[in-house]
């Protein structure tokens, strides 16, 4: 792990900001740290060797107060300064992440994983607070204090300097080879670890089926049998990764040691003053501390910048190219030519190659297995995926030198599932901002007609609220027939030139299966250019041309 | 019981090595604070200039402190993570033993939110306490006393007032960082609830966002949450910064205390001057010390969630119908008569009076619309589910049976059977632990997967992923499928096996599961009604009643649910057919078959 990624720099400009503060505060802090031991090396050497009362030292004693109280004061800002940049980092890391995922489309981590993508960027990045407020601030002190404790020990005592000179770059060094020993090693056992978690979770989730065999008692001794395998093999790694720290922590208090020793010596001698003896005993540990801490907080650290790594991932994928040309007006016939798609890493293609022409005004039904390939078909006339072989024109023109939003802003497509939402995510969206999703402008009489054209007339007219009436959140309340024709309604009301409809697999109600097959007969009849996947005859009787989508090579 | 002390009598069985743990750790910090107040001593009796030789044994116990120091806390870690590793494993034992308890009926109310990954996160949070808050406490309240007590015994006004100092920070300093920060984090919670289901519906929702030219105000929308969230993250920075400071803070209060207390001591004799040191950085080294229970705080806080979620596995009530301890006797079919069953919290009853029987060697279907109780009837006769009326199976009710023992004698296939992240061999054996290669291959056989295990160079040891992931579904289902068969029971149920798999793969498992249980005693329960005609008998069951029962031809003639949803299904292979004739990759126009 790299202490300070540079691409956290590049994507949350606010880092620097933080960086820049930290180091300040840093600077600051390390002064603080030397004015106290001065103060309070002073205050001791002023009572025993002078023989000062309390009120002779009073002010020094007020001065060691103050600075204590300061530093507490300082690091407190730190973490304040901390807690707020990490806040606007989070932010601008999730704007861009989402922003990116978003365009990336339904094949890119948005439509894959959507929950793993929201826990990322939500509870994952909140991992990024202990980075800022306990890491990054650490790592600046592990550099500053030392230098300025090594530079200020250098006018008091030659010698301890050069023994913390020393050691202190040792530290570091120690943690890399010890580091790089076991690198490879304790990788090996997080992995083992992740497998026990996993083989207790397995058992947890087949527990149903275990029962069924009469297997689920017995496992829990299994439970504890490969538990206790995996910790003597997990104890034996961290005995020798444990090692860095105690190299680390030998090293820091064996050389506070030697300094406070050697500087004892010396003063009986008579060849250093009291007063430098305690300052330098009093600074050597503090030129060690911020190292030590720097290595307690690696692990919270290493868990933000783990999920920071991952955003900087989506980050990095390239959105696919958007053509720049404009969609002419009017009619649109859409040119299919052996057009064929193959998902990278994969032998078989997952569309074979697929040749039609869809004519305005005409309806073309796409028929095939399920996981034949015709998700794969619309997805590409969506452009959502370039084409590996062959081509899409839409008169005439390549639909990769089309501007996408021109393009979609002609099509009326209806999902198989379509998710009813309003274009401001509010929890329970009314009938009327769900169909205008996307056409904002429609005015209520268009949203109604729409409604009308997807055969919702007569139920929506018996809702008391109309129009307005809330759906659920999660689209119960409605029967899947209705969440199919609101979703109709929704592309209708954009006047669609192009309609693209996916036809529940599950079978509908005959009200809703015939109120579909209304409405596909009406936008062709209007001119529209209709491509729908059909899964049963009604859709087929009423097309014009059918196309068997497969996937594979063919003979 | 609090739940984190539930917990921890969970999983702190090691006692001896925790405590064990626990003391080295204190001698670890106790050397850290007696290397700095040996040093101190050693510099200021220096500089009284005495012989050379009276600072030697000073000089040997400094060295001395500094490797203890360093030896004692590494023995700590090794100690205390041996002993969290041990609580860990027992954690996980006592888990599975709850959870284990409540399979199948009580784990849905876990299952339905997000138990598997919540539960991992939960146990590995719960390393924190023994590692991030037992130990670090003990030890420090352990190194407190030792200090306390050695200032005591140098100079009894500074013992007791660094006392006081000491008790204060231990106690105000982790109750106001832990109480700031769950403030803190309960204000910021809705908000960011609020913002991840604005980010969860804009990702769910993305292809129609797109295609609908909508994904600006959608982003707009959620960038007005995130807003909302960072502003109130900045205002609660003040409260969350709070554990950075305090410890300074009592640090310094600790030492200037005891500068205000020794220097007069010092000035009228009643202390030794070269004691002033001593006693002016004990607490300097001590709060150093202490510096790390506002971070433990910190964790204790985020351990209370993952506690009382475990806690809520841990107290889950068991089915009482783990207590029947009757034992079956031959099997001679099984008689179902006026069967009720309610699932607990359920308004309704699921089953509402369901009479069938089946003979030895016999078939039956029972099917109809989802939600009609087919299911339910399937978890009855596996005795995990209470029941009133009559299940009379091996001559016995089948609440009056041991569970264990009634499932020895019926077995079943779920809609989605776990597949064990091991390898195809274990997975079958699951049936069976003491089956041959040729029993487990002649399972396979029948399963119509024995020509695709062959054909894999592992072979029977091929390892099958979490979840079953590297086999196809139907795979999956034919390998639970070996796995049923593989157990020889004498009646199975199959409940919906071909529920999650697209309608070619379906229709090929179907073919194999009837070819499988045509010389068993079987109870196929499917909404896929092709193929029924080789059922000895059809039940139709709707709203957790039968409506209606027969042969699949007394059924057709009648004319009711089962026909007409039959008639449906007929259609859809149609469609099929109509595929099956079309030349793939082309347009044509619709063929004339598709109209008739």
């Amino acid at each position: 792990m790299r202490p300070l990624d540079p691409r956290l720099l590049r994507y949350a400009r606010s880092t620097r900001g933080f960086m820049v503060a930290a180091v300040l505060l840093g600077v600051v802090t390390a002064i603080l740290v030397i004015l106290q031991a001065r103060a309070l090396s002073t205050v001791i050497v002023d009572v025993t060797a002078h023989g000062f009362s309390l009120s002779e030292v009073g002010g020094l004693v007020l001065a060691v107060a103050a600075l204590m109280g300061a530093r507490a004061v300082l690091s407190w800002a730190t973490e304040i300064a901390a807690f707020r940049s990490a806040a606007a980092v989070k932010e601008e890391l999730r704007t861009a992440a989402l922003t990116h995922a978003l365009a990336l489309g339904p094949n890119g981590p948005a439509g894959t994983d959507p929950a793993g993508v929201t826990t990322l960027v939500t509870r994952g990045v909140d991992a990024l607070d202990a980075y800022f407020s306990r890491y990054l601030p650490q790592l600046v002190l592990a550099v500053i204090v030392p230098i300025t404790v090594l530079l200020t020990l250098l006018g008091q005592d030659i010698l301890s300097t050069v023994i913390v000179a020393i050691t202190i770059p040792l530290i570091p060094l120690f943690m890399i080879l010890i580091g790089m020993y076991t690198k490879s090693r304790v990788d090996r056992q997080w992995k083992t670890l992740a497998v026990l978690s996993g083989h207790f979770l397995d058992l947890v989730a087949g527990l149903p089926t275990l029962k069924i065999f009469g297997r689920a008692k017995s496992q829990a001794e299994a439970i504890a049998a490969v538990g206790d395998r995996y910790r003597s093999s997990t104890m034996g790694v961290l005995r020798i990764s444990f090692l860095s720290s105690l190299a680390l922590e030998l090293l820091a208090t064996l050389s506070v040691a030697l300094v406070a020793v050697s500087v004892g010596l010396r003063l009986a001698e008579g060849q250093m003053a009291y007063g430098v003896a305690l300052f330098v005993l009093l600074l050597a540990p503090e030129a060690y501390l911020p190292l030590r801490l720097v290595g307690q907080h690696f692990h919270a650290a290493a868990e933000g910048l783990g999920a920071a790594e991952r955003i900087f991932a989506i980050l990095e994928t390239p959105l696919p190219s958007d053509g720049g040309v404009e969609m002419p007006s009017g009619a649109v016939t859409i040119d299919v030519t052996e057009l064929g798609y193959t998902y990278a890493g994969h032998d078989e293609p997952a569309l074979a190659p697929t040749t039609f022409t869809a004519q305005p005004g005409t309806v073309t039904a796409l028929v095939g297995l399920s996981g034949g390939g015709k998700s794969t078909l619309i997805n590409v006339l969506l452009g959502f995926l370039a084409p590996t072989t062959g081509d899409v024109r839409v008169d005439g023109s390549s639909l990769a030198e089309i501007s996408s939003s021109s393009w979609r802003s002609s099509i009326g497509w209806v999902p198989q599932s379509p998710v009813l939402i309003a274009d401001d995510l509010t929890e329970n969206p009314t009938i009327a901002q769900v169909v205008r999703l996307g056409t904002p402008d429609a005015t209520d009489s268009e949203v109604r007609t729409a409604l009308a054209d997807a055969g919702l007339a007569a139920e929506i007219s018996a809702l008391p609220l109309g129009l307005d009436t809330a759906l659920n959140s999660d689209g119960s309340g409605l029967s899947r027939g209705q969440h199919q024709r609101l979703a109709i309604a929704r592309a209708l009301v954009r006047r669609p030139r192009v309609l693209l409809l996916d036809e529940p697999s599950a079978a509908l109600d005959t009200e809703s299966e015939d109120a579909v097959v209304a409405a596909v007969c009406a936008a062709a009849a209007r001119g529209c250019t209709v491509i729908v996947v059909a899964h049963r005859p009604a859709l087929v009787e009423i097309a014009d041309q059918v196309v068997r989508v497969g996937a594979g090579v063919l003979a | 019981m609090s739940p984190v002390r539930e917990l921890w009598k969970a999983m702190s069985a090691q006692r001896t090595e925790l405590a064990l743990a626990a003391f080295v750790g204190f001698l670890a910090s106790a050397s850290a604070i007696a290397l700095l107040g040996t040093s101190a001593w050693l510099i200021s009796r220096a500089a009284e200039m005495p012989p050379v030789l009276t600072l030697s044994v000073a000089a040997v116990m400094v060295r001395a402190f500094a490797l203890g120091r360093a030896v004692f806390r590494y023995l700590e870690r090794l100690l205390g993570h041996d002993a969290a590793f041990r609580g860990l494993s027992q954690l996980r034992v006592s888990l599975y033993r709850s959870l284990e308890a409540i399979t199948p009926n009580g784990l849905a109310q876990f299952t339905r939110g997000d138990l598997i990954s919540r539960l991992g996160a939960d146990v590995d949070t719960a390393v924190d306490l023994p590692l991030r808050i037992v130990l670090p406490w003990a030890q420090a309240i352990l190194v407190s006393i030792g200090t306390v007590a050695f200032l005591l015994w140098l100079l009894p006004t500074a013992g007791v007032v660094i006392g006081i100092v000491v008790l204060l920070a231990l106690t105000v300093m982790p109750w106001l960082v832990g109480r700031t920060a769950a403030h803190a984090e309960a204000r910021l919670a809705p908000g960011k609830a609020a913002l991840a289901n604005a980010v969860l519906a804009s990702l769910t929702a993305s292809p129609d966002l797109l295609v609908l030219g909508a994904d600006r105000p959608a982003l707009a929308a959620v960038h007005a949450h995130d807003e909302r969230v960072t502003s109130l993250g900045r205002r609660e920075s003040v409260a969350l910064g709070l554990s950075g400071g305090t410890g300074t803070l009592f640090q310094g209060l600790a030492v200037v205390a005891a500068l205000v207390i020794t220097i007069p001591a010092v000035i009228d004799g009643r202390l030794p001057a070269v004691m002033l040191a001593v006693a002016a950085l004990l607490p300097l080294a001590l709060f150093d010390v202490l510096q790390t229970l506002p971070g433990s705080a910190l964790a204790f806080h985020r351990l209370r969630g993952a506690a009382a979620r475990l806690a809520e596995i841990h107290e889950a009530p068991a089915d009482d119908s783990a207590q029947a301890t009757g034992r079956p006797g031959e099997f001679t079919g099984l008689v179902v008569d006026n069967l009720r069953a309610r699932w607990s919290g359920a308004e309704g009853d699921a089953l509402a009076g369901v009479s069938l029987s089946i003979a030895p060697g016999e078939r039956i279907a029972i099917v109809g619309p989802s939600g009609s109780g087919k299911s339910t009837l399937a978890t009855v006769l596996m005795g995990f589910l209470k029941y009133d009326g009559s299940a009379v199976t091996c001559g016995s009710e089948i609440r009056a049976l041991d569970g264990d023992d009634l499932r020895e004698r019926i077995g079943m296939m779920e809609q989605s059977s776990h597949i064990f992240d091991t390898t195809i061999a274990a997975n079958l054996r699951l049936g069976r632990l003491d089956s041959t290669d040729a029993e487990v291959w002649a399972a396979l056989e029948e399963a119509q997967l024995a020509e695709w295990v062959r054909g894999l160079p592992l072979g029977l040891d091929t390892e099958v992923g979490a979840f079953g992931t590297r086999l196809s579904g139907g795979q999956q289902q034919r390998l639970a499928l070996a796995r049923l068969l593989l157990a020889q029971r004498e009646l199975v149920i199959l409940d919906e096996p071909t529920e999650h798999l697209d309608a070619q793969t379906a229709e090929q498992l179907d073919r194999t599961l009837f070819a499988a249980t045509a010389s068993r005693t079987a109870i196929l329960i499917t909404h896929r009604l092709v193929g029924l005609e080789a059922a000895d008998r059809i039940y139709v069951l709707d709203g957790g009643r039968v409506i209606e029962h027969g042969t699949h031809e007394a059924l057709m003639s009648r004319d009711g649910w089962y026909a007409a949803a039959r008639r449906r299904q007929d259609e859809q292979r149609s469609m099929a057919e109509l595929i099956d004739v079309l030349p793939v990759g082309i347009g044509v126009p619709v063929p004339p078959l598709a109209r008739g």
